[in-house]
């Protein structure tokens, strides 16, 4: 019986300390930590997005925790111990088979878009594997006043009626628009929370570089000339990829009704670039393409891309799907940026 | 359960005790098998989801809610009922006693499958708490389990205590010890007072590794630790260095917990504790490891003509390869590609499947015919095997090479969507293993029912060995 006691007894008071000391003390710690300046307690339809959220198990392939690591740096600054003081449950994650979520409110605040990418992703981004949501809609015959429907592409829209989101997908989006990062004290300088993301974006775009000589020999091989102002076409691809083009599509055709084409945009091919550039910099509402009104805002850029990098996306979307609008360069965009909103 | 008189058995025990603890193990695998079954059809229907997203449309069947209901079935009704069995079979058998109560482990069977069941609806109703990995089920859910770890540390303790035999043979110090510290995570984990925000983060970190490391592998090794020399009719190679891995892996394990979360805003002294403990996991893996291999050295022929005894060689392969590239995958200059990517499932399937899910079959055909004195029959054996092998070898393979291509994508900064078009290829081997995987599930059925319905036997057990106990 001793040998029992010493063993079952023994080992378990070995692992209870260890429990209370790996596991209980810092939970304990932790969960006292104090909300960081300007993280906010979510609004009650927010809270209940977040338990949408949580009831269909989209942290199992969404983080949300941005890592001090360069690649993480397209998702917003580093997360910090006090982003997490109202987050119960935690939504950390542990796998990114879909983009981190953290800052999801500021680098996509298209409600008509994650209304469209929830209903079925692949209408606004072809190679998606996500799940289509599309039982948190209804469809209906009319749009009760007030409420507009979503505007979907032919091919994934009903037959027959409009389709509207329900509670649930109205609060999901209340919820994913929350996600917002505030800025960290040390960030409030001249760009706003933007250092930090600058710095990261320009380190990615760099290995980018040293990863293959594929980035440097890929503009001699496209069609789009080098005009000698630093275009790099590749690079301009790759940022249009990553930035645009779940709206603007990597046809240039937008989404009728969502978002407007690019192909054929006045402000692209216009030869004075002032617009194109300011509407990168600093975003967009209410845009009046070709006489039709967008209720989507546009993010801004300014505060995630640098110059070089608003210079190459402008330049490739001026010289691709038959556009030929004057090729601007960095310090255009320098120029315009100095002169702020 | 009908299941047949063991006839091997001369110790002391009368038929009744043998009838009675054949049924109880008979029965705790044919429940788990019915889990696995389950847990892994549903498996096989999300690896389909990577490839055809909008097939199986719904709130029932999307991703997200089967995904736990994958993960928790596979724990909790598969290999934690299987391991359950073996560990009342083998805490009688190495004690030379009959089962404390039957009717107590009747009892738990019934509450971990109420569990089971009850946790399944739930996660598909969409009462997923919280999305913490591994303690999804809604914690009344949680506190039925806990009653069933309860009733089963109670009714092993007993056993034990019990013994006819002076020494405790090894493998109840893991199983008991298994189940009790299972107890207490089980405790820590539901208690919610001290778990808000990043305080919960590293409760999650905590339980996620303790969940798998103190339960699973415990209950596992202690399998290995009576099959093989029963099997072979050969001691273990070293008790001692048996003793010397249970303390080490007691000791280490425990800490280990915040190395899913490196690079979170957890404290990085902490991080850098789970990381320096993860690599010292090598002492108790490597020690045991070697122990299994060095016990079936020279055995080769044995190995060839027993597929128990290849399926045990497969689960100690799994335990080595699995734990090292644990440990290896806790540095951070390999974290910081392997995080988050397809490469982390590869591994979990590397070991849940690799090691504990071989170390329950090598168990299982190893000792359920001892007991019920019914044998599968050789193709049986054969199909499952070399389709569970061949299924996950490409699953383990495939999720390795396509979740390293995945962090490189993100470290060289193409788009994101880049990384989910890279992953496309790996997803259809995913797919294709996974479905090999599941075969052998079906096969694996059949032979269980052959072990427990079938003919009976008329002669050797399945290595021609000296019937009786283990050298203890």
């Amino acid at each position: 019986m001793n040998k029992l006691v010493l063993i079952a007894g023994g080992s378990t008071l070995v692992y209870a300390i260890l429990a209370l000391a790996m596991g209980v003390l810092p939970g304990i710690v932790l969960s006292g930590r104090t909300p960081g300046p300007g993280v906010e307690p979510l609004t009650a339809l927010q809270a209940e997005g977040r338990e949408v959220y949580v009831a269909n198990g989209c942290s199992y392939c969404h983080t949300q925790q941005v890592r001090p690591l360069p690649q993480d740096k397209i998702y917003g600054r580093p997360s910090a111990p006090g982003d997490f003081a109202y987050q119960t449950p935690e939504l950390l994650g542990s796998e990114r088979t879909g983009p981190d979520l953290t800052n999801i409110g500021v680098r996509q605040p298209s409600a008509v878009w994650q209304y469209m990418h929830l209903y079925n992703p692949r209408a606004v981004v072809p190679e998606s594997v996500m799940p289509a949501f599309d039982w948190m809609f209804e469809v209906v015959d009319h749009a009760p006043p007030g409420v507009t429907p979503i505007p979907l592409p032919k091919a994934y829209a009903p037959a027959v009626g409009v389709v509207v989101p329900t509670y649930a997908a109205k609060a999901l989006l209340a919820y994913l628009l929350s996600l917002k990062q505030p800025p960290l004290p040390g960030d409030a300088g001249e760009n706003g929370s933007a250092m930090p993301a600058m710095a990261m974006r320009s380190e990615a775009a760099a290995s980018a570089d040293n990863a293959g000589a594929a980035a440097s020999t890929a503009p001699a091989e496209s069609a789009a000339p080098p005009a000698g102002n630093g275009y790099d076409a590749a690079k301009g691809q790759t940022l249009f990829t990553a930035n645009c083009a779940a709206c603007h599509q990597a046809t240039g055709d937008g989404l009728p009704g969502a978002f407007p084409a690019l192909k054929g945009n006045a402000a692209v091919n216009d030869a004075d670039a002032t617009t194109h550039i300011r509407v990168v910099l600093h975003g967009l509402q209410g845009a009046n393409v070709g006489g039709v009104i967008y209720s989507s805002p546009m993010p801004p850029f300014g505060d995630t891309l640098g110059d070089a990098d608003i210079a190459n996306i402008i330049n490739y979307e001026r010289s691709s799907w038959g556009n030929h609008g004057a090729p601007v360069t960095t310090q255009q965009v320098t120029v315009e940026r100095a002169k702020g909103k | 359960m009908q299941a047949g008189v063991a006839a091997h058995h001369s110790s002391s025990l009368g038929e009744k005790d043998n009838w009675a603890l054949a049924s109880i193990f008979a029965a705790y695998t044919i429940s788990a098998t019915l889990w696995l079954l389950f847990a892994t059809a549903v498996g096989v229907l999300l690896a389909y989801k990577f490839g055809a997203p909008d097939f199986g449309a719904g709130a029932w069947l999307t991703f997200g809610r089967l995904r736990p209901i994958h993960t928790n079935a596979t724990f909790y009704g598969w290999a934690s009922v299987a391991l359950v069995g073996l560990a009342y079979y083998v805490a009688a058998r190495s004690s030379r006693i009959s089962l404390y109560s039957v009717k107590l482990a009747w009892i738990g069977l019934v509450l971990f499958n109420v569990a089971a069941a009850a946790g399944t609806v739930a996660l598909d109703l969409g009462y997923n708490d919280g999305n913490l990995e591994y303690r999804e089920w809604p914690w009344p859910i949680r506190l039925i389990f806990l009653a069933a770890l309860v009733v089963t540390a109670w009714n092993l303790i007993g056993t034990v205590a019990r013994r006819s035999t002076d020494d405790i043979y090894l493998s109840n110090w893991y199983t008991i010890g298994g189940v009790l510290w299972t107890c207490i995570i089980a405790l820590v984990a539901i208690l919610p007072w001290y778990q808000h925000g990043l305080g919960q983060v590293s409760v999650s970190g905590y339980y996620m590794h303790n969940a798998v490391g103190m339960w699973f592998t415990p209950l596992a090794l202690g399998i290995f630790y009576y099959a093989l020399p029963r099997l072979l009719s050969r001691p273990i190679y070293s008790y001692a260095l048996g003793v010397f891995a249970f303390w080490t892996n007691l000791v280490f394990y425990p800490i280990i917990g915040a190395h899913h979360f490196l690079f979170s805003p957890l404290p990085w002294w902490l991080q850098t504790t789970a990381i320096v403990f993860s690599v010292a996991m090598l002492v108790p893996v490597w020690g045991g490891s070697a122990n299994f291999l060095l016990t079936m050295r020279g055995r080769v022929r044995d190995l060839a003509h027993s597929y128990p005894l290849m399926f045990i060689l497969v689960g100690v392969i799994g335990y080595l390869v699995g734990s090292t590239q644990g440990a290896v995958e806790a540095f951070r200059s390999l974290q910081e590609v392997w995080h988050l990517t397809n490469f982390t499932v590869g591994h979990s399937h590397l070991t849940m499947y690799g090691f504990v899910t071989f170390a329950i079959w090598g168990g299982v055909y190893a000792l359920l015919p001892f007991a019920t004195g019914k044998e599968p029959g050789q193709l049986g054996l054969m199909l499952h095997f070399w389709m569970a092998v061949v299924g996950s070898f490409i699953y383990v393979i495939s999720l390795s090479i396509g979740g390293t291509i995945q962090g490189l994508n993100w470290k060289n900064g193409v788009p994101f969507i880049q990384s989910v078009v890279d992953m496309q290829a790996y997803h259809v081997w995913r797919g294709v293993g996974g479905s090999l995987m599941f075969l052998s599930h079906v096969v694996f059925a059949w032979n269980v029912w052959r072990m427990t319905h079938g003919r009976t036997a008329k002669a050797a057990p399945p290595v021609a060995l000296p019937p009786g106990e283990p050298v203890t």
